[in-house]
C-alpha cells in the first residue's frame, strides 16, 4: 500500500494540474468549446484550429495584440506567433515548419530564389528603430548625428564624453564612462533596418561591415531579440541599444533624437514614422522590399522600415490559406487603429490598396483564395 | 636548544591545523551560500507572484501586465510525459538486458553508449531531433520536444533499471528458476517486481532531471501562447517562458519569470522527494 | 558488496533453460532496446557529420583557428567560441575546485554525524536546480551584483593588467565562469567526498601514528591516496561545464570575440547554437553551425571519456566491480 502511494501521488499530482488547466481560467475561450466543433482541415485536439507563425520580434507587441484581439473575436482560430527573429521566420517558412512568416528585412533575390516556392511580402505597419540607452544621470533627451551613431556602433566612440557626441549636446553632462554597446545575437530584420541606415549614413560602415540580418559586429554585447537588446541596455549602465520604439517607451527608457537628412534631430514617434513612411506608396508598387531608411522630409525620422508577413503564393491548404487571409485582412485594416496605440505607423492608404491585390493574388490548387476584388494589378514581388 | 625550537614548530602546526580545517567548514558555508540566495529569491519575488491567476491564465499580449503562466505549466507535463513514453521502454528494457545478459559483448558497447548519451550536452540533441523530426515533419511540436527530452531520460533510466535488478538476491532468480519458470518469466514476473521501487526512483529522478531542460525544446517545441493539448503543435512549457521572460526588459515579466522558477523547482523537489521516499522502503536490500 | 547481491557471475552461471520461444523473444526484444540507445549515438554522429559537411570543406581546419563569424560574408570561424567555451570552464574550476574539495574534506571527516547528512543534501540540490534558474538568478542578481562589487573595483584599480582590462559591464566571462562554478561545485563535491570516504583507515591511523595534526593526515596521506578519482572527479565537472547551455548564454555577453580579460563579454560553443540555430538562413551558415555542433559533441565525448577512465582506473585499483 505505502509503496504504492509513489506511483499514485505523481499521477495524481499530474492529474491535478491537468483539471486545474482545464478548468476555470476565464481567459482562455478554449474552455469552452471542448465539444462539437466544426471540422475543420486541421485535425486538432483543442476543438479549434491554430495557425503557427514565427518570426520578427519587431512587430511582436504590435502582433501579440492583434493575434489576441482577432482571438476574442473568433474564438474558433488561435494564432500562435512565436518571436524568434527575422532571420527565425525566414527559415522556418523556408523549411514549412511554419504557416506564415514575419521579417523586417525583406528577402534578397538570393533568399527568394533558395525558398522551395514564391514567396508574397505583405507589408503590415511601419515602425521606428529607436536608439534606446542608460544614463541614469542625464535628465532630455540626447542628439545623435549620424556620424555619432556610426562611431559608438564601430567602435571609434568608446565613451560617452565623446566630442562627436558631446558637440551636439551643448549644455549636457555626459559621464566619462565606457559606452556599452548591445546588438542582436540572433538574424534580425531590426539589425537590417538598423544597418541599412548606418550603411547609408557611413562610407566606413559599408565598407568593414555592410548591412543584413546577422552582421559581424565590431564591437558590442549580443542580445536575443528586441527583447534581449532592451533587456541588456535596461540592466547596464551606460548601454545604448537599438530597438524597436515599443519596447522602449514600455519600459520606460531613454532614447535619443536622431538628425535627419534634412537636417533636424527628430524623435522616434508614430507621426515622425508616419512621415518616412509617407511617400512610401509608389516606390512600394514598384518593389514591394524598397527601404524607407533616410526618407526625405524634414519630419521623417531616418532609421524607420515597415515590417513584412511573408506566406507562399501557392498555399498548400485552402481551408488554413482562407483563414490566414481573413486574418490579414482584418490587420491591415481594423488592425491598424491599435497599431498607432503602440507607436507604429499605420500604413498609407497606398500601401494599403497595394496589400489587398496581393492578397487577392494568394491561391490554393490554382484558385484565388478570397472573392475577387476588382483591384488592378498586384505589385511587383521578387 | 632543539627543545624550544620543536615546540615553536608544533605551535606552528598546529596553528596551521586550526587555520586549513577552519578553512574546510568555511567551504562548506560558502558551498551552500548560492543555493541559499537563489532559494531566497525564488522564494520572496516568486512567492509575490504565484496566485491562482498564474495557474489558470493565458500569457497577455506584450506590454501588458497580468496574465498567467498555464500554456507552460501543463506543456511542461505533457512533453514530460511524451518523454517518459519515449524513453521509459528503452531505459527499462534495455536495463533488463544489461542486467541479464551481463556478459554478451553488445552490452559492453550499449553501456559505453549510455555513458556517452548521458554527457551529450542537451543542446545537441536538440539540434538532432530538429533535424531528424521537425524538418521532416514539416512542424515544430510537442512531439520532438518530448522525443528529444526522452533521448536525455534513457540514459539515468538504463543505468539505474541495471543496478536495481543486479541488487535483486539472486537466491530469489535462483529459486525460481529451480522451479521450471523459464528465464523471461523468472526476470519479468519475480525479479522486475523485486526491483521495482528502485526502477520507479530512476524514472521520478530522470522525470525531474527533464523538466528544467530548456535548450532542446527551442527549436522542437517553439512555443505556444495559447493553452493546447495537442502534441503535434507547438507547446509552450515552463523553461522556455523562463528563458524569455528573463532577457526581456519587462517587469512584469520578470516578475512571472520568478514564479515560474518556483513552481519549476517545486515541481521537481516533488519528484524528487518521491524519489528519496521509494528507497526508503529497500533500505533492507542496501549493503 | 553484500553476500545477497548478485554478481555478474552469478547471472551468467545460472542455469540457461531457454525454454523455446518465450526465452529467445526476451533476449531478442530487450537486446533491440538496449540497442537503440547504441543506435541514437551513432545516429547524433552521423547526421551532425553528414550536415556539417559543407562548412568542413569550405573551411577545413582554419574553422577552429578563424576568428570570423560573418554571416553576410558567409566566412565562419569557430575559435571564440572554442575559446569562450575553454576559458570560462577553466574560471568555473579555479573557483570551484578548492571549496569543493575542501567542502568534501568537511563532509567526509570533520562534520560531525549529524551535519553530514542535511549538509551533502542541500549540497546535491544544487544539482537539481535548472539552468535556466540559474541563468534567472545570474542575469537579475548575480551580474548586476558582480558588476558593482566586483568588476568595477577591479576595472579602476588594476584596469590596465590585461587580464582585468575593459570595460565593466557585469555580463562577461567571469559571470559565466562564477555560475558554472556553482553549477559544478556538486559534482566535485560528490566525487572527491566519496574518494575520501574509500581511503582506507590505516593511512589516516599511520599517518597519526608518526604525529601529525589531522590536517597534516588529511592532505598528506588521504587526499594524495585518492587523487586519481579525485582528478577524475575534475574532469568530470569541467565535461558538465563545457556543455552548459542556458545559464552561461544569459550571462555571458554573446559577443563571438576571445579575449584574454576577466570583463570581458565573451561566446560558448552552446551558446552560439541556442542564439543562432533556429534562424541561420544560408546554408554555409547551418552547415557551420551543425559543425559546432559536432565540435561541442567531441569535445565532451573526449573529456567525459577522460573521466571515465580516470574513475574505471581507480575502481579496478581498489577491487570494484565493472
Amino acid at each position: 500500500m505505502k509503496r504504492s502511494l509513489f506511483v499514485v501521488a505523481p499521477v495524481l499530482f499530474a492529474a491535478a494540474m491537468t483539471s486545474l488547466a482545464g478548468c476555470g481560467g476565464t481567459s482562455s475561450p478554449s474552455s469552452s468549446e471542448t465539444t462539437g466543433s466544426v471540422p475543420k482541415s486541421t485535425v486538432s485536439s483543442s476543438g479549434g484550429s491554430q495557425l503557427t507563425g514565427a518570426g520578427a520580434t519587431f512587430p511582436y507587441p504590435v502582433y501579440s495584440k492583434w493575434f489576441d484581439a482577432y482571438h476574442q473575436k473568433h474564438p474558433e482560430l488561435q494564432v500562435n506567433y512565436q518571436s524568434i527573429g527575422s532571420g527565425g521566420g525566414i527559415q522556418q517558412l523556408k523549411a514549412r515548419t511554419v504557416d506564415f512568416g514575419a521579417s523586417d528585412a525583406p528577402l534578397s533575390d538570393k533568399e527568394a530564389a533558395e525558398m522551395p516556392a514564391a514567396v508574397v511580402h505583405l507589408p503590415t505597419v511601419a515602425g521606428a528603430v529607436a536608439l534606446t540607452y542608460n544614463l541614469p544621470n542625464v535628465t532630455g533627451k540626447l542628439r545623435l548625428t549620424p556620424e555619432a551613431v556610426a562611431a559608438i556602433f564601430l567602435g571609434n566612440a568608446k565613451k560617452w564624453n565623446d566630442p562627436l557626441i558631446a558637440s551636439a549636446n551643448a549644455g549636457v553632462s555626459l559621464p566619462d564612462t565606457a559606452i556599452a554597446v548591445a546588438h542582436r545575437s540572433d538574424g534580425s530584420g531590426t539589425s537590417y533596418i538598423f544597418t541599412n541606415y548606418l550603411a547609408a549614413v557611413s562610407p566606413e560602415w559599408k565598407q568593414k561591415v555592410g548591412a543584413g540580418k546577422s552582421v559581424d559586429w565590431p564591437v558590442g554585447l549580443g542580445g536575443k531579440g528586441n527583447e534581449g537588446v532592451a533587456g541588456v541596455v535596461k540592466q547596464t549602465p551606460g548601454g545604448i541599444g537599438y530597438v524597436e520604439l515599443a519596447y522602449a517607451i514600455q519600459n520606460k527608457l531613454q532614447y535619443a533624437l536622431v538628425k535627419n537628412s534634412s537636417g533636424t534631430f527628430i524623435e522616434p514617434s508614430v507621426a515622425s514614422t508616419t512621415a518616412a513612411a509617407k511617400g512610401a506608396g509608389n516606390a512600394l508598387k514598384k518593389d514591394v522590399r524598397t527601404a524607407i531608411v533616410n526618407a526625405p522630409g524634414a519630419d521623417a525620422y531616418p532609421i524607420s522600415g515597415f515590417t513584412y508577413l511573408l506566406l507562399y503564393k501557392e498555399q498548400p491548404d485552402a481551408t488554413k490559406g482562407k483563414q490566414m487571409l481573413e486574418l490579414f485582412e482584418w490587420a491591415i485594416h481594423d488592425g491598424q487603429t491599435m497599431a498607432a496605440d503602440l507607436y507604429y505607423a499605420p500604413l498609407p492608404k497606398e500601401v494599403v490598396a497595394l496589400n489587398e491585390s496581393m492578397l487577392a493574388s494568394i491561391q490554393s490548387a490554382g484558385q484565388p483564395l478570397l472573392p475577387s476584388q476588382a483591384k488592378q494589378g498586384a505589385g511587383s514581388q521578387p | 636548544m632543539g627543545g624550544n625550537q620543536a615546540t615553536q614548530w608544533r605551535r606552528v602546526r598546529r596553528a596551521q591545523n586550526l587555520f586549513m580545517l577552519g578553512l574546510c567548514w568555511l567551504a562548506a558555508l560558502l558551498a551552500m551560500l548560492p543555493l541559499m540566495l537563489v532559494l531566497y529569491h525564488i522564494g520572496k519575488t516568486g512567492m509575490a507572484s504565484v496566485n491562482l491567476e498564474f495557474f489558470t491564465h493565458l500569457p497577455k499580449p506584450v506590454g501588458e501586465s497580468g496574465g498567467g503562466m498555464r500554456p507552460g505549466i501543463v506543456g511542461s507535463l505533457i512533453i514530460v510525459g511524451i518523454a517518459s513514453l519515449a524513453g521509459l521502454p528503452v531505459g527499462i528494457l534495455g536495463g533488463i538486458y544489461l542486467a541479464e545478459f551481463p556478459n554478451h559483448r553488445v552490452g559492453g558497447w550499449v553501456r559505453f553508449a549510455a555513458d556517452v548519451l548521458s554527457g551529450v550536452p542537451s543542446i545537441v540533441l536538440g539540434v538532432v531531433a530538429y533535424t531528424l523530426l521537425v524538418v521532416p515533419m514539416k512542424r515544430f511540436s510537442a512531439l520532438a520536444g518530448g522525443m528529444a527530452l526522452g533521448l536525455i531520460m534513457i540514459p539515468i533510466v538504463l543505468r539505474t533499471t541495471e543496478e536495481m535488478i543486479r541488487l535483486v538476491p539472486s537466491s530469489l532468480r535462483e529459486a525460481s528458476l529451480a522451479l521450471g519458470i523459464p528465464r523471461w518469466r523468472t526476470a519479468l514476473g519475480i525479479v522486475l517486481p523485486a526491483a521495482r521501487a528502485g526502477i520507479v526512483t530512476g524514472v521520478l529522478l530522470s522525470a525531474a532531471r527533464v523538466m528544467g531542460e530548456t535548450a532542446p525544446l527551442l527549436f522542437t517545441a517553439l512555443g505556444n501562447n495559447f493553452f493546447s493539448l495537442d502534441i503535434d503543435r507547438p507547446m509552450a512549457s515552463m523553461p522556455v517562458q523562463i528563458y524569455s521572460y528573463a532577457i526581456s526588459p519587462y517587469e512584469d515579466w520578470h516578475r512571472m519569470a520568478w514564479a515560474g522558477a518556483l513552481v519549476l523547482v517545486g515541481i521537481i523537489a516533488v519528484f524528487s522527494l518521491l524519489a528519496r521516499y521509494a528507497t526508503r522502503d529497500r533500505l533492507g536490500y542496501r549493503s | 558488496m553484500s553476500a545477497l547481491e548478485t554478481s555478474p557471475e552469478r547471472i551468467a552461471a545460472a542455469p540457461r533453460r531457454f525454454t523455446g520461444i518465450g526465452d529467445t523473444l526476451f533476449l531478442r526484444i530487450t537486446q533491440l532496446f538496449a540497442l537503440v540507445v547504441l543506435g541514437v549515438v551513432i545516429l547524433t554522429v552521423c547526421t551532425t557529420a553528414f550536415k556539417a559537411m559543407p562548412a568542413v570543406r569550405a573551411f577545413g581546419f582554419r574553422f577552429f583557428t578563424s576568428t570570423t563569424w560573418d554571416p553576410v560574408a558567409d566566412k565562419f570561424g569557430a575559435w571564440p567560441f572554442l575559446w569562450g567555451t575553454i576559458y570560462s570552464s577553466l574560471i568555473g574550476l579555479v573557483l570551484a575546485v578548492p571549496v569543493g574539495v575542501a567542502t568534501a574534506i568537511f563532509l567526509a571527516e570533520l562534520a560531525p554525524r549529524q551535519l553530514r547528512g542535511p549538509v551533502s543534501f542541500l549540497i546535491e540540490l544544487l544539482a537539481a536546480v535548472p539552468s535556466v534558474v540559474y541563468g534567472l538568478w545570474g542575469v537579475l542578481v548575480m551580474v548586476p551584483w558582480l558588476r558593482d562589487n566586483v568588476e568595477a573595483p577591479l576595472s579602476t584599480r588594476f584596469g590596465s593588467v590585461p587580464i582585468f582590462a575593459g570595460a565593466p559591464f557585469g555580463v562577461s566571462v567571469l559571470a559565466a565562469g562564477v555560475i558554472l562554478a556553482i553549477m559544478i561545485l556538486p559534482i566535485v563535491t560528490a566525487v572527491t567526498r566519496d574518494v575520501i570516504a574509500a581511503v582506507p583507515r590505516e593511512q589516516r591511523e599511520a599517518s597519526f601514528g608518526l604525529g601529525s595534526t589531522r590536517w597534516e593526515a588529511i592532505w598528506n596521506a588521504v587526499v594524495p591516496f585518492g587523487r586519481v578519482g579525485i582528478f577524475g572527479g575534475i574532469v568530470l565537472a569541467l565535461g558538465r561545464a563545457i556543455g552548459e547551455t542556458m545559464a552561461v548564454t544569459m550571462v555571458i555577453g554573446n559577443r563571438p570575440e576571445a579575449s584574454v580579460s576577466l570583463l570581458n563579454p565573451a561566446y560558448s560553443l552552446a551558446a552560439v547554437l541556442a542564439n543562432e540555430f533556429s534562424e541561420a538562413t544560408g546554408a554555409l551558415h547551418q552547415a557551420a553551425l551543425q559543425e559546432i555542433t559536432l565540435v561541442l559533441f567531441g569535445l565532451t565525448f573526449l573529456v567525459n571519456g577522460l573521466a571515465r577512465w580516470l574513475v574505471w582506473s581507480v575502481t579496478r585499483k581498489a577491487g570494484g566491480r565493472r
